[in-house]
């Protein structure tokens, strides 16, 4: 009775591990931040390594999970971003072309959320721009798609003269003071949190779910998971709506925490960033994605003194990995098939 | 209504004829062979069957439908699972997974359901649990459920995939060579178990094989195809001694 009543406690209390863990690290960095007890700069790391998260892990959905190599996710973090930023000075900021804003600056903090969902679909939707043609190509030829589709949408944006052309947009910043007006709190870290905490939760419920396992089951043998009633074509569309879509809720929470953006800063390296953190985590891992997002964040930093030369101390990097270690930090393994002991502190999947 | 009927399916790639006027009707709990020399376009009528290339002419009635182009997944959904002649098993994944994901066209739940963990999501996926499980304890597989299929020997990587394509729960079950790479033991355990299977789940069985052995225990009716055409048809016994089936497998001059 009483081991029967232990075990009982502790998958209940297995439950409770993650959220509190969340919520302990969230009130943490929301009180430092708050009594600024950590610098800007800090906090600003910190909120990369969050967007650096979304924007990797979003990634593996596709390169990982699928094997598909899509090396164009800069394009729809830019769609995300110019989205947001669009929405936001139109509905929350007084601006030059926009004039002023079209709701009350006090539904910022509603609005914000709901910005980042529309940014979502939208990039979502430009995904259809990869995920139609993926039909019938794959390997080498979609890789040449995605890139494509990358200068597609830059090229685009670029001679779009309302929302700035190359010059970039600006006024974001705006939406955020607003927000601090109505209560005084670090908004953005909050934001970031909350939405990588989402997207993460997201990716995991999907792939660990017989539908999403769909996607695993296409990158193995696609002829077979056509004839074992996969319904591939749909499962490609799902894959890569939902992984662009979270690249355009990255750009969108990467816009606001710089207040400006410019689509060249949307390009093939930022790509390639994105490509370099997938197969560092290792493909097809999303505690790989997590981890090696916040080491690569945290590298770009540390070689910030080296300026232009840290460009090639970090591909370097890469030859080395790829060397002695191609499957990346993790492989495809989970933190939880490493340390089976975490198992006991949360039931994974 | 028969199960299955095919009337003069014909199948082109750029001028080859791979299957010429092609004719075939299954009542519904046959145990058929289709055999023939290599390249006699067997494979072909298994592939316009299951859905992968659309048929240049004829038709394909399944249940009263005609499913000549239709998509593969499909083609699967109504009820037409099948084997590949090269096990094709997903082989990363664990046996229960390449069971589960085969329920992909039964899933019952939608994508939020999926993310939300919805009421639906948990019945569906504890249902389809249930099927696969149900599937791996009749055949004998559930001490593998964990196994990643590429560290089975060869004979259980091939009761694995029969056990997936059963998972869908079929009228019709397509083995595309079923005995090819096994070894004599094995064969034995293959007759054994496609003869239960068609007894136990009372589907309709249409087979490739080579190994006269196994066609020649199994089938009860036997088709002969060469270069695409129809050469004979009938009992086992009835095509072993057909002159014209002896001179496509052997040639002319060993008679």
């Amino acid at each position: 009775m009483g081991v029967i009543a232990g075990t009982s406690q502790r998958i209940s209390m297995r439950r409770f591990t993650v959220p509190l863990t969340l919520l302990l690290l969230f009130g943490l960095l929301v009180g430092l931040s708050y009594y600024e007890l950590i610098d800007l700069y800090t906090q600003s790391v910190l909120m990369f390594m969050g967007i650096n998260i979304i924007y990797s892990s979003s990634l593996n959905l596709v390169n990982g999970y699928m094997g598909e190599f899509s090396c164009g996710h800069a394009g729809f973090m830019a769609v995300g971003a110019y989205v947001a930023s669009v929405l936001s000075v139109l509905l929350f900021a007084q601006d030059r072309v926009f004039g002023p804003p079209l709701l009350s600056p006090e539904y910022a903090i509603l609005g914000f959320p709901l910005i980042l969902v529309v940014a979502f679909i939208i990039a979502a939707l430009a995904g259809l721009l990869v995920a139609i043609p993926s039909f019938k190509t794959r390997g080498d030829y979609l890789a040449i798609i995605t890139i494509a589709a990358n200068y597609i949408i830059i090229t685009t944006i670029i001679n779009l003269d309302s929302i700035g052309g190359a010059r970039g947009f600006m006024g974001m910043k705006n939406t955020i003071f607003a927000m601090e007006d109505v209560v005084f709190l670090p908004w953005m870290i909050i934001w970031v949190f909350i939405f990588t905490v989402l997207s993460i939760w997201m990716i995991r419920r999907f792939v660990s779910s017989t539908l999403g396992k769909g996607i695993v089951a296409i990158h193995q043998d696609e002829v077979a998971a056509e004839i074992m009633s996969v319904n591939t074509n749909k499962m490609k569309l799902i894959a890569f709506m939902i992984s662009s879509g979270l690249a355009g809720v990255a750009g969108a929470l990467f816009a606001h925490v710089l207040g400006y953006v410019n689509p060249s800063s949307f390009g093939i390296l930022k790509s390639t960033e994105a490509l370099v953190m997938v197969y560092l985590g290792g493909m097809g891992s999303l505690s790989g994605s997590v981890l090696s997002a916040i080491a690569f964040t945290l590298l770009l930093e540390l070689l910030r003194p080296l300026q232009i030369i840290k460009w090639i101390v970090v591909p370097l990097l890469l030859i080395i990995l790829m060397q002695f270690r191609p499957e990346g930090i993790m492989g495809n393994k989970e933190l939880s098939d490493i340390f089976p002991g975490l198992r006991k502190l949360y039931k994974f999947k | 209504m028969s199960l299955l009927e095919i009337h003069g399916l014909t199948q082109y790639f750029g001028g080859l004829c791979a299957l010429s006027d092609f004719n075939i009707r299954f009542e519904g709990g046959e145990l058929m062979g289709l055999i023939g020399p290599n390249g006699a376009g067997k494979t072909t009528v298994f592939n316009l069957v299951s859905g992968f290339y659309k048929p240049t002419k004829g038709k394909i009635i399944f249940k009263g439908k005609n499913i000549a182009g239709l998509k593969p997944h499909q083609v699967t959904a109504l009820g037409i699972a099948r084997t590949f002649q090269n096990i094709r098993l997903w082989h990363e994944m664990t046996v229960l997974d390449n069971i589960r994901i085969s329920q992909h066209y039964n899933l019952g739940y939608s994508l939020f359901d999926s993310i939300l963990r919805t009421r639906r999501y948990r019945e569906n996926e504890k249902r389809i649990l249930d099927t696969a499980m149900d599937i791996l304890e009749a055949l004998d597989l559930k001490k593998y459920i964990h196994e990643k299929p590429k560290n089975l020997p060869y004979g259980m990587q091939r009761k694995v995939e029969i056990a997936r394509a059963l998972s869908i729960k079929p009228n019709l079950l397509l083995l595309d060579e079923p005995a090819a790479g096994l070894n004599s033991a094995d064969v034995k355990d293959l007759i054994r178990l496609i003869k239960w299977i068609h007894e136990e789940f009372k589907i309709t069985i249409w087979m490739i094989e080579h190994q006269m052995t196994v066609v020649m225990t199994l089938c009860s009716w036997l088709k002969v195809i060469d270069f695409g055409a129809t050469i004979a048809e009938g009992t086992p016994e009835e095509i072993q001694n057909n002159p014209q089936v002896i001179k496509a497998y052997l040639g002319d001059e060993t008679i």
